[in-house]
């Protein structure tokens, strides 16, 4: 899952620090820095670079938080392309409807928890019909399934904006996943001496927990399972698999429906936290794009890792140098394309 | 034989496509031309525009002068770009004479710009409120019947000052030239009377996460002055809730219009209360603002109370139709007739009397509001004051209103 779980051979060379040790000293210094960072009082210095600690302390939590987010678009679209070599270009389209799906269901029974599971469930279904229904019809032909999956998000976008119009929709969050907590980190000290606390919305963390619990269910599920070893067979060779007796077209479905599933339960969590609107659309799904050429075509944990930097250079742009700060983003896409055009945990091919 | 079918097949589609534009001779109707953002993240501004600029051609039962008044529609998603692109279309392709747009601030500014190479045209503004649109650098042949976004502030500074008792107060805004207008025209009365604005910040229009933007602003500020539209204000609303926030808020126009107080969710509590000043006040009770109300909500899909959008689409709309009609709907003459007639034209509009400048900007009453919460639950702007004839240079003389610079993100400051 990691990069300290590789093989490296340079582990066991005689004398001084071995490049291991080295890493794990860097990433212990690491570590001590973003905790002092997180828990000390700042000095006042600090405080003039960074505007205050409560911004900067925020703003890496807004990141990881949207990073959870981005996760969840992303691993879908990583995987439907790893294992089909498909560019779903309408991944986007379905994270929209997803939201929109969700708010309906939502604002109908009262109950969030249905609106998430019905996000999921019918965007599944709709991923199992898009697959069998449309792509399975063009296999092996991917320049023309990318084309055909444009097409598809436009009409859908044209279609949702007939249904629900351009309106800004807010999917209400339930009385237990809404307000402040407040966190024990220390922002500041008043000169009373009383210390002042970072409160952060308490919804924000459980989408990252969520996320957290759904990556590591990925990761289970691909690596721990019959299924996921026949995807990740898949991802390697396709026609070796299909060879050895493998039903393939039932192993692409599984995987259009959770891939898609997954950007529909994405829509509904995220609509939540931020808003459902027009455009949205193409928001998500330039980012699963951003994050999985950074990350690494096919690789979940690539998704994880892109979305992370990407999550942070979003929100750390918009507080220290708003007006440039989507040039971070690319920056990153550029220097991942110059160094590793793979992609940080892509094989290269 | 069976492509030879679809040769005609397409030959006919596009003979179709085409022939409206050929018949655009036909001497008993008028072209005007509609551009508003139907699309993109101001979608639900641009649609409430279209009910603006409808009201008044029903109220002239869609005819001016004895001639039928044909409306063609432009849909541009607030770039600037888009905006061009949509005049032009509707300009060069459909041949229309008299324009109304944009809605958005930079696409305002770009829009002048194309006005100045198409001087046969007669532009009037929708609901754009750039400062610059009209004051410096001013195309001949496009008119603003609405007012600018600084001079909507008007009296809203001194109110924050005096009444609520704001000394320091934070700005958030989006990143382009109608927040900056706002911000210059609130700012410009409250710096004035003695206040001090610490910190301010711009973020990208479309921007969803706003959450790190709400830590960044100092928790020693007395208000928080939000200039964000649309979608962008509901986010920000919504994740200031979430957050906890306790600062009072004050309003931007566009932030406490209908667009925003009629979306669902919890924006509502931290809402009621916030003041702001604009062109228009839900609650105003004079006759021809009641009447207006009347005639906007037979539109379909019509909010409670017109937004301002609808609002200064239907003023230029009107302006429009008065000076076609004076001049008996006759622009052959490249438009001259018509454009100096509308230089010179002053007319009483649900808010009040309109009359222009001498760069073709409106002199109009200012309404400065407070949201309340309406007997039925929904939110209102009422009326606390109005300012009346507001200018485009605020009260100030001219040269001295210039010495001022134009506005940007750094212009005016008072840390």
């Amino acid at each position: 899952m990691s990069i300290l779980d590789r093989p490296s051979s340079s582990g066991i060379s005689g004398g001084g620090v071995s490049r291991r040790q080295a890493w794990g000293l860097f990433w212990l210094l690491v570590a001590a820095l973003v905790a002092w960072l997180v828990f000390a009082v700042w000095p006042d210095w600090l405080n003039a670079i960074l505007i205050s600690k409560k911004a900067f302390v925020s703003a890496v939590l807004n990141g990881v938080t949207l990073a959870g987010l981005y996760f969840l678009v992303a691993s879908g679209f990583t995987l439907i392309f790893g294992l089909m070599r498909n560019v779903n270009l309408a991944h986007g389209s379905l994270y929209l409807l997803g939201a929109y799906i969700g708010y309906e269901v939502a604002n109908r029974t009262g109950y969030w928890l249905l609106g998430v599971a019905a996000g999921f469930i019918v965007l599944a279904a709709i991923g199992v019909v898009m697959q069998v229904v449309v792509f399975r019809r063009l296999e092996g032909d991917d320049l023309r399934q990318t084309l055909v999956s444009i097409g598809i998000s436009i009409v859908a976008a044209d279609l949702m904006l007939a249904v629900w119009a351009g309106g800004t929709y807010q999917i209400a969050v339930p009385e237990w996943l809404d307000g402040a907590v407040t966190l024990p980190v220390i922002t500041a000290v008043r000169s009373n001496g009383a210390s002042v606390f970072l409160t952060y919305p308490f919804y924000r963390i459980a989408v990252l927990a969520a996320a957290i619990v759904i990556g590591i269910g990925l990761w289970l599920m691909l690596n721990k399972t019959r299924v996921g070893m026949m995807i990740r067979a898949g991802v390697d060779d396709r026609a070796m698999l299909s060879a050895s007796g493998v039903n393939v077209h039932a192993v692409f479905a599984i995987v259009f429906a959770v891939g898609a599933g997954l950007a529909g339960f994405a829509g509904v969590v995220g609509g939540s936290a931020l808003s459902v609107a027009p455009g949205e659309d193409i928001r998500y799904l330039l980012a699963s794009l951003v994050v999985v050429i950074v990350g690494g075509m096919g690789s979940i944990s690539g998704a994880a890792i892109g979305a992370l930097l990407i999550g942070l250079a979003e929100q750390l742009g918009l507080v220290y140098f708003p007006t440039y700060g989507v040039v971070l983003t690319f920056i990153i896409m550029v220097v991942t394309l110059a160094i590793r055009p793979q992609g940080i945990m892509g094989k290269s091919r | 034989m069976r492509m030879h079918r679809r040769t005609l097949l397409a030959l006919a589609l596009a003979s179709g496509l085409t022939a409206p534009s050929l018949a655009l001779a036909a001497d008993d109707t008028i072209k005007i031309g509609l551009l508003a953002t139907f699309e993109g993240p101001f979608t639900v501004l641009g649609e409430d525009s279209e009910r603006g600029a409808m009201t008044a051609v029903e109220e002239v039962a869609g005819t001016v002068a004895g001639k039928k008044i044909e409306i063609v529609k432009g849909s541009s998603d607030a770039s600037p770009d888009s905006a061009v692109r949509a005049a032009r279309k509707l300009v060069e392709q459909d041949g229309v004479k008299v324009l109304i747009g944009p809605l958005s601030g930079d696409e305002g500014l770009a829009v002048k710009d194309y006005a100045k190479t198409q001087p046969t045209v007669t532009f009037l503004n929708g609901a754009s409120a750039a400062q610059d649109t009209t004051f410096r650098d001013p195309a001949p042949n496009f008119f603003r019947f609405g007012t600018d976004g600084a001079q909507w502030m008007a009296g809203l500074g001194t109110y924050a000052f005096k009444d609520k008792g704001y000394k320091t107060v934070a700005t958030v805004a989006e990143d382009y030239s109608f927040p900056y207008t706002q911000v210059f025209g609130f700012m410009a009365e409250f710096c004035k009377a003695g206040g001090h604005v610490p910190s301010k910040s711009w973020v990208p229009i479309g921007n969803k996460d706003f959450s790190s933007v709400i830590a960044a602003i100092p928790d020693s500020v007395d208000a928080i002055y939000v200039a964000l539209g649309g979608a962008d204000a509901v986010n920000f609303l919504t994740q200031y809730q979430q957050s906890g926030g306790a600062a009072p808020l004050i309003g931007g126009s566009i932030t406490v219009d209908q667009t925003v107080l009629t979306a669902k969710g919890k924006l509502r509590d931290v809402l009621v209360g916030t003041p702001s000043a604009g062109p228009t006040a839900d609650t105003n009770d004079t006759p021809s603002w009641t009447k207006f109300v009347e005639a906007y909500k037979k539109q379909p899909g019509a909010f409670p109370s017109p937004s301002l959008f609808a609002h200064a689409y239907y003023i230029n709309m009107k302006a429009a139709l008065l000076g076609l009609d004076k001049v008996g709907g006759d622009v052959s003459d490249g438009g001259a007739k018509l454009r100096e007639t509308l230089s010179s034209l002053s007319f009483e509009t649900p808010t009040g009397k309109v009359s222009l400048d001498k760069n073709r900007n409106a002199i109009a009453d200012i309404f400065l509001t407070e949201v309340t919460e309406n007997a039925d639950g929904t939110l209102l702007n009422k009326l606390i004051k109005v300012v009346p004839q507001v200018n485009q240079t605020l009260g100030i003389a001219e040269a001295d209103f210039t010495a001022l610079g134009a506005v940007s993100r750094d212009n005016p400051s008072c840390p």
